[in-house]
């Protein structure tokens, strides 16, 4: 067909590289994915994943929305280990303001075809027994849901390979662009388009990328059963999750299908190392049993930490890198890259294939930052 | 519980086996003020764990029971230790409390456990481990007049079945899967170490009419429920022999969980020392199994110089360095003796669960190539055991080496480790004489 | 075997008399129960006693995964191996 080896070379087998290399792959294109590590390891083995949909932009919007609708679409595919499971948010609401909030955020689901149900007080108390007394209320969000992430990227380069995607794992890539990757070992792949999805790496690789590394934290217990029905979700979330100058924690806790209780979280920048941060694993735990009090007597098995890839302004770089043709970006999902990878892998492929795409994709170029780029 | 939160212990040993006793009253005679942590109820480790019901007795044990009984000791059992806050500040929970312990020097003798090899069956209920049946035993589980198979490799599986025997259990077959040339060698070798010589033949005495069987080892067990059969493979055929228990451990594997996590230098798997037991870290000393799987005699020997250079009595932990070094030969001899076998790699079918905690089979653990991959992918390891058995399992069976060791280092309530990880720890402190010291009530 | 003072607790509601000192794992296996359902639903019982596998796991005085034999048995004690 050419003179390229594949027509995609995908640095990073996290779950964006994954859902890229599948997209592609079904559209025919010869794919190779290239991970220094292994499928999944990355933040994709770190996160919650809780597939949400979020309203801080309409193009946030937008694309956990999109990408909700494509999970939902493939779930009747994925095998168990995913554990795909619909259980609903609730936004759990501490006080009247963050009920206006409540309020507001279901006027804006519904405008936009998300159910939403606010819950008074009692109704909380039912859904979610274990919430401490004296909450304001919540809003029950009932089409999020929950997944395994590392299986779920597993099962997504999986049916990729079904499809002719050629998997290689074990040596880093150490320079992308010009139509090629080379490797730590001096081997060198050639692709007419090279995307890379290599997380909150993805700057060592194409230098000025505007992402930083987002650290969080993460606690799991041992298996209780009915404990709690929804990925509960604080509404001080929004107040303080989002603030770029600070250190934040906040009460978010997940149902595994196993039983499993998974708490978080907490956000930080300029932490470098994967350590556990005992102040801010401490305030995490504090809030989680402010809410919940029965989390406190519970048997925690294990606490990790990961790195979201952080953009200025929390909407990730799809598309085309400005000064390189060949040279395209699946990067910066932040907290919402288990849920967005199936949407950042279709806006994608539109944009290569040049398809009448499914949702505006012009809010999450890289060219959004260095003005020069104009898309062709 | 005491007030006192500023002074802290002089010494603090984690581990209550030999290691850990002999090191606490070494230091305790030195003036020291010294504090002993276990998880288990009652001190003595593996080997002295005390006996509900004791009808024999074991001099060493009763000799050191009453050395450390005369001794000052502050001692904490039923706590476990799963977390260090800061250098000198380690956590342990009980049952209901949360003690931050203080230290200036720090002494872990923190043993080891068995190591277990999955085979069809082997998590029927009444597969256990040797240690692990002897524990129970002498925790309270009546053996008089069942029938028990041991099986596997190591030293341990004769003084289980002289054990068991002794409390009624009938004893079908010891089968040891190491050669007869290398037990020849070992047995010739132990001429060199007089007091195990005396410990062989006492137990070749009671193991009168009990066959011990070399070059054997167990590849199934049946049973609806619970273990009814085991099938063993001796000297090249398979036999099925009808018992009640199977018990079945493949030597020793060292805890070193807890030195990990302070960042003492590890090295193959043991916690590397200098000559007065003293870790890479300043003021932080190991002895015991940790430093190498030696047996009771070499652990005693650490411990007293670990506790003795832990209170800064150098010139009388350095006449020890002959016993010691006699003995620690020992510790080797034994790897070469009961070195596994590669057989032991394929006794498992594709079904046969790797990891007990999530019931991971072989089949799906096998597709991978890293312990984290494997993890990952499979839960293999994600249990509450956080793949003490299965971390093992798979290092003999793929060559994979363990991740890094994070807090908490044991399963912990979450709000311990909250507060174990706050700024301004509020839980009971406890030093100097806070705790009464419990009655010891050892015997073999 | 020389009965020192004994403990009565229940297993599974059936009342167990154990001697003083003996733990929660010899009481589940004196009452002849398993510990615990594993997770694919198979029955489990002690491995190492020695607190270190979490095979012994029960629900004592209706606090989940407890390791039996870590643990003594007192007078009373409610245990369940339903988990
Ligand atoms: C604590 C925490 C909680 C989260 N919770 C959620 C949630 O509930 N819902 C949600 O939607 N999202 C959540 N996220 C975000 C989500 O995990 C990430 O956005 C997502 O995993 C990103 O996937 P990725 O494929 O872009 O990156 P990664 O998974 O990090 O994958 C990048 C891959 O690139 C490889 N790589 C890196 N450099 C190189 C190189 N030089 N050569 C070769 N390979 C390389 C890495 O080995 C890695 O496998 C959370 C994140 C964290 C940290
Ligand atoms: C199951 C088993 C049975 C054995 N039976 C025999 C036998 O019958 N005859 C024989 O000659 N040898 C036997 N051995 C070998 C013998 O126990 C050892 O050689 C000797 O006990 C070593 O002493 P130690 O002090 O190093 O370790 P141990 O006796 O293992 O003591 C270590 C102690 O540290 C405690 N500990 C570990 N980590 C923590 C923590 N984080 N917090 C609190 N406490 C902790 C443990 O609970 C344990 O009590 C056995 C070994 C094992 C593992
Ligand atoms: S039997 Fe292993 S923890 Fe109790």
């Amino acid at each position: 067909m050419n003179q390229f080896a594949y027509d995609v070379v995908i640095v990073g087998a996290g779950i964006v590289g994954a859902a890229c290399a599948l997209a592609f792959a079904e559209r025919g294109l010869r794919v190779v994915v290239v991970d220094r590590e292994m499928v999944g390891g990355g933040a994709t083995a770190a996160g919650m994943g809780h597939i949400v949909v979020m309203d801080d932009s309409e193009a946030q919007f937008a694309l956990t929305r999109y990408s909700q609708r494509l999970w939902q679409k493939l779930r009747p595919q994925l095998p168990d280990d995913v554990e795909y499971e619909q259980c609903g948010t609730i936004w759990v609401a501490a006080d009247e303001e963050e009920m206006a909030e409540v309020l507001r955020k279901q006027r804006y689901y519904r405008d936009r075809g998300v159910p939403a149900e606010v819950l008074d007080p009692s109704q909380l108390k039912d859904l979610e027994p274990n919430l401490r007394s004296g909450l304001a209320g919540g809003l029950l969000v009932p089409e999020d849901g929950v997944l395994y992430p590392p299986c779920a990227g597993r099962f997504l380069i999986e049916q990729a390979q079904k499809q002719g995607a050629k998997i290689r794992v074990g040596a880093p890539v150490v320079k992308a662009g010009g139509g090629m990757v080379q490797l730590g070992n001096g081997v060198e792949i050639s692709g007419q388009i090279i995307v890379n999805a290599s997380g909150s790496c993805s700057p060592g690789l194409t230098a000025g990328i505007e992402v930083r590394k987002r650290k969080g934290h993460l606690v799991i217990t041992d298996r209780y059963p009915g404990f709690v029905h929804h990925q509960l979700v604080e509404l001080g979330y929004l107040k303080s999750a989002h603030s770029h100058t600070s250190n934040s924690v906040a009460f978010n806790v997940q149902p595994r299908r196993t039983g499993q209780v998974l708490i978080g979280s907490s956000r930080q920048y300029g932490a470098e190392h994967k350590a556990v941060d005992q102040e801010i694993l401490a305030r995490m735990l504090q809030r989680a049993q402010e809410y919940m009090p029965g989390l406190g007597a519970m048997s925690a098995i294990r606490v990790w930490t990961g790195f979201r890839a952080a953009t200025p302004d929390k909407l990730p770089l799809i598309g085309p890198w400005p000064g390189d043709r060949t040279l395209f970006l699946a990067t910066g999902h932040e907290g919402l890259g288990i849920t967005t990878s199936l949407g950042t892998a279709s806006v994608l492929l539109d944009q290569i294939t040049g398809t009448k795409p499914e949702i505006p994709f012009e809010p999450y170029l890289p060219s959004r930052a260095a003005q020069e780029y104009a898309h062709a | 519980m005491n007030k006192d939160c500023t002074s802290p212990f002089d010494v603090l040993v984690v581990g209550g086996g030999p290691a850990g006793m002999a090191a606490a009253m070494r230091a305790a005679e030195c003036g020291m003020n010294v504090g002993i942590v276990d998880d288990n109820a009652r001190l003595g480790g593996q080997i002295w764990r005390a006996a509900v019901s004791s009808d024999s007795h074991d001099k060493e044990a009763a000799k050191w029971q009453s050395l450390f009984g005369a001794a000052s000791v502050t001692t904490l059992c039923g706590k476990r230790v799963f977390h260090q806050s800061e250098p000198g500040v380690l956590w342990a929970e009980g049952s209901d409390d949360l003690i931050a312990l203080r230290y200036k020097n720090l002494i872990l003798a923190t043993g080891a456990r068995e190591r277990f090899l999955p085979f069809p069956g082997w998590t029927l209920p009444n597969v256990m481990g040797a240690g692990g049946l002897q524990a129970m035993v002498k925790s309270g589980l009546p053996i008089a007049g069942k029938s028990v198979v041991v099986a596997g490799t190591g030293p341990l599986l004769l003084a289980v079945a002289a054990y068991l025997r002794q409390q009624g259990a009938a004893i079908p077959i010891v089968c040891e899967q190491a050669p007869w040339s290398a037990l020849l060698r070992f047995a010739g070798s132990l001429v060199k170490w007089p007091a195990k010589i005396a410990q062989t033949f006492r137990l070749k005495k009671e193991m009168a009419g009990t066959p011990f069987v070399a070059n054997s080892w167990p590849v199934a067990a049946q049973g609806q429920g619970a273990i009814e059969s085991v099938t063993i493979s001796r000297g090249g055929s398979l036999e099925t022999i009808p018992c009640d228990y199977l018990a079945c451990g493949f030597h020793l594997v060292a805890n070193i969980e807890l030195p990990s996590l302070l960042g003492c230098e590890i090295r193959g798997g043991y916690v590397n020392v200098d000559e007065f037991q003293q870790t890479s870290l300043p003021g932080i000393f190991c002895a015991g199994e940790p430093t190498g799987i030696g047996g009771v005699e070499v652990s005693l020997v650490e411990g007293e110089i670990a506790g003795l250079a832990g209170a800064g009595a150098k010139s009388q932990a350095q006449r020890l360095f002959k016993k010691r070094a006699k003995l620690r030969n020992f510790a080797g001899a034994l790897d070469r003796a009961f070195a596994l076998r590669s057989e032991l790699r394929s006794l498992a079918s594709p079904q046969t669960l790797i990891c007990r905690c999530e019931d991971v089979s072989y089949a799906r653990v096998e597709e991978h190539t890293s312990w984290r991959s494997a993890k990952l992918h499979t839960r293999c390891g994600m249990g509450p055991c956080q793949g003490r058995i299965c971390g093992p399992v798979t290092e003999f069976l793929f060559q994979w080496s363990p991740e890094s060791v994070r807090p908490p280092i044991f399963p912990s309530r979450l709000k311990s480790l909250g507060a174990a990880t706050a700024k301004a720890p509020e839980p009971v402190v406890v030093t100097r004489s806070s705790v009464k010291p419990r009655p010891l009530g050892m015997g073999m | 075997m020389p009965m020192p003072s004994a403990v009565t607790l229940t297993v599974n509601g059936a009342e167990v008399s154990v001697p003083q000192g003996a733990t929660v794992a010899a009481a589940v296996a004196m009452a002849g129960q398993p510990c615990r359902v594993s997770v694919s639903g198979s029955p489990r019982g002690p491995l190492c006693g020695m607190g270190i596998c979490f095979e012994c796991r029960v629900r004592i005085d209706g606090r989940s995964h407890c390791r039996s034999c870590q643990i003594l048995c007192e007078p009373g004690m409610d245990v369940k191996t339903d988990e």
